[in-house]
């Protein structure tokens, strides 16, 4: 199902103390967003700045203060959750601690009214078609305190498909699993989705998770929509400062520089030569794979380290001009073989330099010469 | 280990003394007294060990009606008043503004004197030379004839006795819900509604089971204290419960130890045990039921 957000706000109220003024927290900020049938969205963002509180507006949970909801051009803005259709798991999984699983995953059946109110035999096929699609057939008559953490979140998960919701919303799901059962599970979520094909909106604090699994990626900061687009889109082209520092591990790479005669100076050295752009003061981004390894490499730095990762090298290093304690950059192992002395010499990717404005964040699009 | 529990129950060792000087010991004299046939206070002595006390007892008729009058309050307070609470916490917790004014509304009774809201009832049931009561100001306002609550028709009576229990115990037993209440965690709720759970259905699937461990604390209490009623009989009927026709079990044995020609012990511990018994029953099959309807987590 197509979902459709048009300048969706939600305000809560401020709770001064002492005699600063009351000031309205806003969680989502005009919030404008047409997500496709059959998508994964990955909503991605800090702590604090509104993913819980956009999945409750969808789901209905909480009323926008302004902006409306559309479901297929049906604005369902003004609807209950219960009259929503849409598939929710928790961040804490809310499973209902007094019933077995097969109790839990039945729940919302059992609330189906009128015509689409099913027979035993009909819930439970459902139950145990959900519970096998999310492996968890042989714990049905566990309660929720006798599951471990993965296994709970795929009953919160197999509750929330069971009725065929309309959305699937899941509020960071994989939090509290371990790293290796966050891996599974996150291509278990992206596997089912796949099947079900339901719009998904998948909320995570993690970029690597929204990256791995997502159609598209939603960036949050501040309850302010930073970017949306395809993950990989979103890492080549990031929109703003924010966008590029919040994506991508090892961090990207960040200096002082400034822009004079149209050449890019990162301290002394000029490291690209730029088309249309005015001198000015900038921050530069350099992703790690932006680095390459050259004898007569125009950007030097102080050698600290490398870190033997396998296939790959990562050289920690020092510059005088960087905003980061060291400079890391991904090099190929083969490159790094006559590494020695305390400097290293770079030549730069021009696609993964980014340039921004040191007052306000934004990218400056540049061309090379 | 070994040394371990000797620890355990060194420390036990105060409670334990105190529990059987005044709990134990009492309870197996009692028990022995209920046997001794034929009892003299005055020259402490007895024929013989029987079971004629209970065969007295059993066939006394104020013991019957006592026995009545108890069954008949513990049947209509226990959930009466469990139930009137509940649907009084609920609405209490669903409201936002004036909710804690209308907790303490609710809780006043609790700290007020039992006497001074007995005197209370006086006002609205008692008829008197000058005045027949509030209520039967009420009843005649719509018609009906007057009643008198106090010294008229038993269920006259049976009604004020009850009416009274309800009052005094369920401000506790709100207090106790609206904390049982506040205590579910909301994420149930959300996750209830997201779910498409109507309202009713919300509060049988996710409220009750959520404070059934609060619920059934009060209903076994309830039955318990309902059981021991005494006090409040007096305090609406006057000492002289026999006469009024509401006397209680508890009110039976007092008056077998202390009341009218001074002292039949035997008689007194036989009632005793027969209540003792009872609660036991009762409290049993109520934590028999309570194992498949109680959920603690
Ligand atoms: N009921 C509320 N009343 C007031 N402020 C709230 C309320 N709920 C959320 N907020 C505020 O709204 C902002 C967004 O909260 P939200 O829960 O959506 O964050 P989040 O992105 O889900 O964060 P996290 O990753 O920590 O879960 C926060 O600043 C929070 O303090
Ligand atoms: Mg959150």
């Amino acid at each position: 199902m197509k979902i459709v957000l048009s300048h969706l706000t939600k305000k809560f109220p401020g709770r001064g103390r002492g005699n600063k003024k009351k000031e309205d927290v806003t969680a989502v900020n005009d919030f404008t967003f047409e997500i496709p049938d059959g998508t994964l969205v990955g909503l991605l963002g800090p702590s604090g700045c509104g993913k819980s509180t956009t999945l409750n507006l969808i789901c209905g949970l909480q009323k926008p203060t302004e902006g409306q909801i559309f479901f297929d051009g049906e604005d369902v803005t003004s609807l209950t959750p219960q009259k929503r259709g849409v598939g929710m798991v928790f961040q804490n999984y809310a499973l209902y601690p007094h019933l077995n699983v097969e109790q839990n995953i039945r729940f919302p059946l059992e609330n189906l009214k009128g015509n689409d109110k099913l027979s035993k035999d009909e819930m439970r096929a459902r139950v145990e078609e959900a519970a096998g699609l999310v492996q968890i057939g042989d714990l049905l008559d566990r309660k929720p305190a006798e599951l471990s953490g993965g296994q709970q979140q795929r009953v919160s998960i197999a509750r929330a498909l069971v009725k065929l919701p309309r959305v699937l919303l899941l509020d960071e799901p994989l939090s509290n699993l371990d790293a290796r059962l966050r891996l599974q599970t996150r291509e278990e979520i992206r596997r089912i989705q796949k099947k079900t094909a339901i719009t998904t909106i998948f909320v995570t604090h993690d970029q690597d998770e929204a990256m791995s699994i997502s159609d598209l990626i939603v960036v949050m900061k501040d309850g302010l929509v930073q970017q949306i687009g395809k993950p990989q889109e979103v890492y080549d082209n990031p929109a703003n400062l924010f966008v590029a520092k919040f994506l991508g591990t090892p961090p990207i790479n960040l200096f002082e520089g400034k822009v004079e005669n149209g050449c890019l100076l990162i301290g002394e050295e000029t490291v690209l030569t730029l088309k249309n752009v005015p001198d000015r003061p900038v921050h530069v981004g350099i992703r790690p794979e932006g680095f390459i390894l050259s004898e007569n490499g125009s950007f030097t730095c102080r050698l600290s380290r490398p870190e033997v990762m396998g296939r790959d090298v990562s050289i920690v290093s020092i510059h005088p001009a960087s905003q980061n304690p060291v400079i890391r950059s991904i090099v190929d192992a083969e490159s790094c073989e006559n590494l020695s002395g305390d400097s290293v010499r770079f030549a730069l990717k021009p696609r993964k330099v980014f340039l921004f404005d040191q007052a306000t964040g934004q990218r400056i699009p540049f061309e090379t010469a | 280990m070994e040394n371990q529990n000797n620890k355990g129950w060194l420390y036990l060792l105060p409670a334990l003394l105190f529990l059987g000087a005044f709990m134990i010991y009492p309870l197996i004299d009692v028990f022995i007294y209920s046997f001794e046939e034929g009892y003299n206070s005055a020259s402490q002595t007895f024929y013989g060990m029987g079971g004629y006390n209970y065969s007295y007892v059993l066939h006394d008729a104020y013991f019957l009606q006592a026995l009545k009058n108890t069954f008949i309050l513990v049947i209509i307070t226990v959930p009466l008043s469990t139930g009137l609470a509940l649907l009084i916490s609920v609405a209490l917790s669903s409201i936002k503004p004036l909710q804690e004014l209308f907790q303490t509304v609710f809780f006043l009774p609790y700290v007020t004197n039992t006497l001074a809201v007995g005197l209370v009832f006086m006002i609205l049931f008692k008829k008197t030379p000058y005045s027949d009561g509030l209520v039967n100001l009420l009843i005649r306002c719509f018609g009906g004839g007057s009643v008198d609550f106090i010294e008229g028709p038993y269920w006259a009576k049976m009604f004020v006795l009850c009416f009274y229990t309800v009052w005094v115990v369920m401000p506790f037993k709100i207090l106790i819900l609206t904390s049982a209440l506040a205590g579910v965690n909301p994420v149930y709720y959300n996750a209830a509604r997201v779910d498409g759970t109507g309202r009713t259905r919300m509060f049988f699937k996710i409220t009750l089971p959520m404070i059934s461990p609060m619920l059934f604390y009060l209903i076994i209490t309830g039955f318990i204290g309902a059981f021991k009623a005494y006090s409040d009989a007096v305090a609406l009927f006057g000492t002289n419960l026999n006469a009024a026709g509401m006397n209680t079990i508890v009110g039976y044995v007092y008056d077998m130890l202390y009341r009218d020609s001074g002292g039949y012990p035997s008689y007194a511990s036989a009632a005793a045990i027969i209540l003792f018994t009872i609660v036991l029953t009762i409290t049993c099959i109520n934590l028999l039921v309570s194992r498949k309807h109680v959920h603690y987590h």
